[in-house]
């Protein structure tokens, strides 16, 4: 299982706690999915109340605070801070985002905030892109685990790079690797886990499925596929057919 | 004045549409009632002034469950018998360009819909047409002004003699507890989520239903008030958080109604507001005894839509003692 700055955590799936039709429905959801990690968003989810954190904390399951919505490293360093009061955790999920429209990240304020909270004491889970450079910067700021994007968020468009990804796995084959971001079907997750990733975060692909708790079950079961094939050293493409059954003695070279 | 049929009546608490509701009902059926509520009746204090008033069980069934549809489709015809106004009209639900698949999803996972082209559009709201090609038409849906329909509730009750307390009188008799989010001092498991809302008068648009603009983030409705009034709303965050409604909210409203019609950008603000909705983990609403007193609570942002619904059930169980479908088995009581 997946090991966090030295935690080890029950699950490769990461799910989000945002947009779900019910609480009741969310927590049923994560039941089904035995999510390692309950992320949850402070920016808009806790603007005075704390109900639903309380809530979230209900689900048992340890949580990563994210910055979501937050456009620059100034804004995502106090919500962090904000973060760590009101659930008592330095591990932070830090989003800063670029450009509205794709919510990508912007990759220099991503450097400067993860410094910056690194130096205060947090553990940051960047959200990036699969820039091997972007990684390299973030590694050096202190980080020990990275989560390239997928796709855009909720865009459910799968692992739109996957080269890119596999490169990244890679070039930095003893770093926690999660794929956050994009995933919209189980076979998405599924080819994340296949490549070698410590684990996948996900939210709008279960709480906007017609019937999330199905989603989840679905989403925990390719994970754990994935996870098990990787773990099976699957067999490399090939162009040439390699037949099964010996051809000594056929005339194939005729 | 009616007959009372228990001696010492039913006290109820709260004058927001619930206990409003309850009211009316328990009185059509001859009880003698009396209403508690600091403000003497409804007002900006409780959700149910902040509310859109779209008597739409179809369009909510996308995301809620099947007892919204089914108990409000009774709505529309106990607002009709009890408070008036409400206007038949119908839901129109659309989507802009590059959010297309979101009319196909909402499609998928609701009922009771026409879908329609830019003709059948142009005909039901011509100020929409050539700004949407396809929409969904739920034909059954209506709206009501919440304020008006409360305000017709309480007008009723006082013709039948039902009186409006600020404190609880000495011999209160049976208590059904209707305070929404005030009651989380017995409900625990009570939750606000938080809602924005803004008024605005806009006679450049002529629009005679509500609309639905769907969309991945921001999705929104505007619901039709007459002479130019539009409620736009309305936010869903999970927060109690009441009071002030916070500028991207506002933004994100605004910039929706002004993608739905351009003329919305010569609008006059008339009114920004906010409250906090009661739910429960479900989101669906609760009956049940919390030791001396029964309450009926969580209806979430279906307040106008299940009120008629609950207030039967409760008026049930109280004349024959009939288990409500709502009903909630734990004591609440702390």
């Amino acid at each position: 299982m997946p090991v966090f700055y030295g935690t080890e955590v029950a699950s490769p799936l990461m799910l989000g706690t945002a947009q779900y039709p019910s609480p009741a429905i969310l927590a049923a959801a994560f039941r089904a999915s035995g999510a390692g990690i309950a992320t949850v968003s402070l920016r808009r989810e806790a603007g005075g109340g704390q109900d639903f954190l309380r809530l979230i904390e209900g689900l048992g399951v340890p949580i990563l605070p994210n910055t979501a919505g937050c456009h620059s490293a100034r804004e995502a360093i106090t919500t962090a801070q904000m973060a760590r009061e009101l659930l008592g955790t330095d591990w932070i999920k830090l989003e800063v985002i670029g450009h509205t429209d794709l919510l990508s990240p912007d990759v220099f304020q991503l450097v400067e905030a993860a410094r910056e909270l690194t130096a205060q004491g947090f553990r940051v889970f960047p959200y990036c892109t699969e820039d091997l450079s972007v990684c390299d910067r973030l590694l050096a700021a202190g980080c020990e685990v990275l989560m390239p994007w997928g796709a855009p968020i909720g865009s459910g468009l799968g692992l739109a790079n996957p080269h890119g990804l596999r490169a990244l796995r890679a070039a930095f084959p003893d770093v926690p690797l999660v794929v956050d971001a994009g995933i919209g079907l189980p076979s998405h997750a599924a080819q994340a886990m296949e490549m070698g990733y410590d684990a996948v975060l996900l939210n709008t692909a279960v709480a906007k499925a017609g019937d999330p708790v199905a989603m989840a079950r679905a989403m925990a079961g390719a994970i754990e596929s994935g996870r098990a094939a990787c773990a099976a050293d699957p067999i490399e493409p090939r162009d040439m057919a390699t037949p099964s059954t010996p051809v000594i003695g056929k005339a194939f070279l005729a | 004045m009616s007959g009372g049929v228990s001696a010492d009546g039913v006290t109820i608490l709260g004058a927001g549409v619930m206990g409003l509701a309850t009211a009316t009902e328990l009185a059509a059926r001859g009880h003698t009632v009396r209403v508690v509520d600091p403000a003497l009746g409804p007002g900006t204090q409780g959700c149910s002034w902040w509310a859109g008033g779209m008597l739409a069980p179809w369009c909510e069934f996308e995301n809620a469950e099947e007892p919204v549809l089914r108990h409000g489709r009774t709505a529309i015809d106990w607002w009709d018998r009890h408070a008036g106004g409400v206007t038949h009209a119908g839901t129109l639900v659309v989507t802009l360009g590059r959010d297309r698949q979101e009319l196909d999803r909402f499609a998928r996972r609701t009922e009771g819909f026409e879908p329609i082209g830019s003709d059948r559009l142009a005909e039901l709201e011509p100020d929409l047409s050539g700004r949407f090609h396809r929409a969904l038409f739920f034909p059954d849906e209506a709206h009501l002004d919440p304020r008006t329909a409360v305000a017709a509730l309480q007008a009723g009750l006082a013709t039948r003699g039902v009186t409006l307390a600020a404190v609880l009188p000495p011999d209160p008799g049976r208590i059904i507890d209707c305070r929404g989010l005030a009651a989380r001092d017995i409900l625990t498991d009570l939750r606000g989520v938080r809602g924005e809302m803004l008024v605005l008068r806009c006679p450049g648009v002529a629009l005679s239903r509500p609309i639905r603009l769907l969309h991945p983030r921001v999705p929104i409705y505007l619901v039709p008030r007459g002479e130019g009034i539009y409620m736009l709303g309305a936010t869903m965050i999970e927060s109690d958080r009441r009071g002030v409604v916070t500028a991207r909210s506002v933004l994100e409203l605004l910039s929706a109604a002004y993608a739905l019609h351009p003329g919305f950008g010569e609008a006059e603000i008339v009114e920004l507001g906010a409250d906090a909705r009661p739910a429960f983990p479900d989101n669906l609403p609760r009956i049940g005894q919390a030791g001396w007193r029964l309450y009926a609570n969580g209806l979430y942002r279906h307040g106008y839509l299940l009120a008629p619904a609950v207030a039967m059930q409760l008026a049930d169980h109280i004349d024959t003692g009939a288990k409500p479908e709502f009903w909630h088995e734990t004591d609440h009581q702390r």
